[in-house]
C-alpha cells in the first residue's frame, strides 16, 4: 500500500496529465454542443503541454545560464516547443470558433443533433 | 548558381510561404491567381532539381541557420522525400490553369484572394512535412497545412461545407495532438527530435524497447491514420471532399492524404524500423485488416453513392487501403506497390476530380441522375473520367495496374495468396461504380440542361488531359515511377543508412 502511494506521489504530474487528456477527449466525443466540443479539444491539447513541460522541470535546477555557481540546469527546449504548440492551439481554437459562428448563421443552431436533423429533412 | 543550389531545400518551403503573403496583398482574384500560378510553377522546378541531385549524389542534408543536427533543425531529402516532393509540386502546379475558371465560378470575388492564399499555405505545409527531418517541425507544418485545408473546405458554396470543415477540424486536431503525444514520448525516451537521431538512439541495443516507445508508435500511427483517412478513422473525408470547392477537392485528393501516408512510411520504417513496427508490435496484422476493410467497405459504399464527388471520395478511401496494404506487407515488392500507388492514385484521382469540376462548371451539379447523357455533350471531359476510372480499376496499360501488380507480387512473396484474390475482387467493385457512371453518361438521353453543355475551355481541359496522359504513360513505362519506388523501398527496408 505504501509503495502504491509513493509511486502515485512520484508520478502525480503524469496522473494529472492523463486525467486531463482523457477528460478532454471524452468531452469532444460525448458532447453535441459545438462550443463544448471545442472546449474539450482545448483541454485535450493543453494536457499535452503538461506532458512536455512536466518532466523537463528538475527540482533545484536553474535556467541554463553558464555560471560556476550553478550545477543543475532545467532543459529549456520543451518550453520552447510548447510555446509553438500553444500558438498552434490558439489558431485551431480561433478557426474552430469562427466556423461555429458561421454554422450558427447558416443553421440557426450549434447543437449537432439538431443540425443533422435539418440535413436529413432536405 | 551553386550558392542558390545549396539553398534549394529551404526554397521549396519558403517560396510558397512568402508567396502566400504576396497573394494576400493582391486585389481581385485574377492578379491573385497570376501570382499563385508563378509561385506554384516554380515548385516542380525546385523539386525536380532536388530529385536530380539526390539521384546523382545521394541524400541531401540541409542545416537550417547553419546549426548542425541534432541541435538544429535539419531538412533532409532522400529518394522517397524527393519522390513525394515531385508528386505534390507537380499536382499543385498542374492544377493551377484549371483553377482560374473553376474558382471564379464557385467562390465569390472578394474571397478568391484568400482562397489562393490558403492554397499556397497548404502547399507550403505539405512540402514542409515531406522535407523536414525534425519531428516537431513536422507537427508545425502538419498544422499549417491542416488549418489551410479547413479554410479551403469551408469556402465551399453549400452550407454543409462549414459542417464538413468543422468535423475535419475536430478530427484533424485530435490526430495532430495524438502525433504530438507520440513525439513527446519519444523525446522523453531518446532526448532528441531529429528523426534520424531518434532512429539511431532507438537502434541502440541498450534501449531494450521500453514501453513508452511502444506507446509512442501507437499514438503516432493512430494520429497519422486519422490524417490519411485509414478506415475506420475516415469519417471526415467524404463530407470534406464532397462539399469543398471542386479545385480544393482535386488538390486534397491528390496530395493531402498522400503526404500523411508518407509520414506513416517514414515513422514505421525510418524511425522505429521494421523490428519494432512489424515484429515487436503487430502493425502488419492491424494494417492488413483495416486495409482490407477499406478496400471492400468503402468501395461498396461508393457503388451506392449518387453524389459523384462523394463517390470518388469513398473510392479514395478504398485506394488508400491499397497503399496501406503495401506498407503492411513490409517487403520490397509490396512497399514498392504502395509507394508507386501514391503517385498513380494522385494522378488519376486529381484528373477524375478535375473532370467533375468541369461538369460542375458547366452543369452546376455532380449528381448521378443530373449527368445523364453528358458523355455526348462533353466527350473530352468524360473521356478523362473513363480513362481515370479504368486506372482506378487497374486495367492493364494504366498506372493502376502497375501498382496492383506489385502489391499482388508482394502478397505472393509473403505467401498470402488470399490477398491476391482480395485485390482482384475489390478491383471488380471499382468496375461497378465506374461502370455505373459510364452507363448513365453515355447511354441515356440528355436532359435539356445537359443538352446545353459543352466541353470546358482549354485552360481547364489541358490540365486534365496532361494528368490522364501521365496515368497512361506510367502504366506503360514504369521506369520513372515504379523504378524509383523500388529504389526507395529498398532503401527503407535496408535499415539505417
Amino acid at each position: 500500500m505504501r509503495d502504491a502511494i509513493l509511486r502515485f506521489a512520484e508520478h502525480y504530474n503524469y496522473v494529472v496529465t492523463i486525467f486531463l487528456m482523457v477528460a478532454g477527449l471524452f468531452i469532444v466525443i460525448a458532447r453535441g454542443n459545438m462550443i463544448k466540443k471545442l472546449i474539450g479539444l482545448s483541454v485535450f491539447q493543453t494536457s499535452v503541454y503538461l506532458l512536455y513541460v512536466g518532466p523537463s522541470k528538475i527540482i533545484g535546477g536553474t535556467a541554463p545560464i553558464l555560471d560556476p555557481a550553478f550545477k543543475v540546469y532545467t532543459n529549456p527546449l520543451p518550453h520552447v516547443l510548447i510555446l509553438t504548440a500553444i500558438v498552434v492551439g490558439v489558431a485551431v481554437l480561433s478557426l474552430g470558433l469562427a466556423l461555429v459562428v458561421r454554422i450558427k448563421e447558416a443553421y440557426g443552431t450549434i447543437e449537432e443533433d439538431e443540425i443533422f436533423a435539418q440535413e436529413t429533412d432536405e | 548558381m551553386s550558392a542558390l543550389e545549396s539553398q534549394l531545400p529551404i526554397l521549396q518551403v519558403i517560396v510558397p510561404l512568402v508567396g502566400a503573403v504576396l497573394v494576400a496583398l493582391m486585389r481581385g482574384g485574377r492578379s491573385a491567381w497570376a501570382v499563385a500560378l508563378v509561385i506554384t510553377w516554380t515548385m516542380p522546378v525546385i523539386s525536380i532539381l532536388l530529385m536530380r541531385k539526390v539521384l546523382a549524389t545521394g541524400p541531401i542534408s540541409y542545416h537550417l541557420g547553419g546549426w548542425a543536427p541534432p541541435i538544429g533543425i535539419e531538412y533532409r531529402v532522400d529518394l522517397l522525400a524527393a519522390f513525394v516532393l515531385v508528386l505534390v509540386s507537380v499536382v499543385g502546379a498542374a492544377l493551377m490553369p484549371f483553377a482560374r475558371r473553376s474558382v471564379a465560378s464557385e467562390i465569390d470575388g472578394d474571397k478568391q484572394v484568400w482562397f489562393y492564399t490558403m492554397y499556397l499555405l497548404c502547399l507550403a505545409g505539405l512540402l514542409g512535412i515531406t522535407i523536414t527531418a525534425d519531428a516537431f517541425n513536422l507537427f508545425v507544418f502538419l498544422e499549417i497545412s491542416s488549418l489551410a485545408t479547413y479554410v479551403l473546405i469551408a469556402l465551399g458554396r453549400d452550407r454543409r461545407a462549414l459542417l464538413a470543415a468543422y468535423q475535419y477540424l475536430i478530427m484533424g486536431t485530435i490526430g495532430a495532438t495524438f502525433y504530438v503525444i507520440g513525439v513527446g514520448l519519444l523525446y522523453l525516451v531518446t532526448g532528441s527530435l531529429n528523426i534520424y537521431d531518434i532512429a539511431s538512439r532507438l537502434a541502440d541495443p541498450a534501449m531494450q524497447n521500453p514501453r513508452p516507445v511502444m506507446a509512442a508508435l501507437a499514438f503516432i500511427v493512430v494520429g497519422i491514420s486519422l490524417k490519411l483517412a485509414l478506415f475506420p478513422l475516415h469519417v471526415w473525408l467524404p463530407g470534406a471532399y464532397a462539399h469543398a470547392p471542386s479545385f480544393a477537392s482535386a488538390f486534397l485528393a491528390g496530395t493531402a492524404t498522400k503526404v500523411a501516408i508518407y509520414v506513416l512510411i517514414r515513422f514505421a520504417f525510418s524511425v522505429f524500423g521494421v523490428a519494432i513496427s512489424f515484429e515487436t508490435l503487430p502493425l502488419t496484422e492491424v494494417l492488413v485488416v483495416l486495409s482490407l476493410a477499406a478496400m471492400f467497405i468503402a468501395s461498396i459504399i461508393a457503388v451506392f453513392e449518387t453524389n459523384l464527388k462523394r463517390m470518388l471520395a469513398y473510392s479514395s478511401l478504398g485506394q488508400v487501403g491499397y497503399i496501406t496494404l503495401g506498407i503492411a506487407l513490409a517487403n520490397t515488392q509490396g512497399l514498392t506497390g504502395g509507394i508507386v500507388h501514391l503517385l498513380n492514385h494522385a494522378l488519376m484521382k486529381t484528373a477524375l476530380f478535375m473532370a467533375l469540376g468541369a461538369i460542375a462548371y458547366r452543369l452546376g451539379s455532380v449528381k448521378l441522375d443530373a449527368i445523364a447523357g453528358i458523355g455526348r455533350r462533353m466527350p473530352w471531359t468524360m473521356a478523362v473520367f473513363v480513362l481515370g476510372g479504368m486506372a482506378l480499376v487497374g486495367v492493364p496499360g494504366t498506372a493502376g495496374f502497375v501498382s496492383k501488380w506489385y502489391l499482388a507480387i508482394g502478397a505472393v512473396e509473403k505467401g498470402w495468396w488470399p490477398l491476391v484474390f482480395a485485390i482482384l475482387i475489390s478491383s471488380l467493385i471499382a468496375v461497378v461504380y465506374v461502370g455505373r457512371v459510364v452507363e448513365v453518361a453515355w447511354f441515356r438521353e440528355p436532359s435539356p440542361a445537359v443538352e446545353k453543355c459543352t466541353d470546358p475551355p482549354l485552360s481547364m481541359l489541358i490540365p486534365m488531359l496532361v494528368l490522364t496522359a501521365a496515368t497512361i504513360y506510367f502504366g506503360i513505362d514504369t521506369e520513372a515511377s515504379a523504378g524509383m519506388a523500388l529504389k526507395a523501398a529498398e532503401t527503407l527496408l535496408g535499415g539505417l543508412k
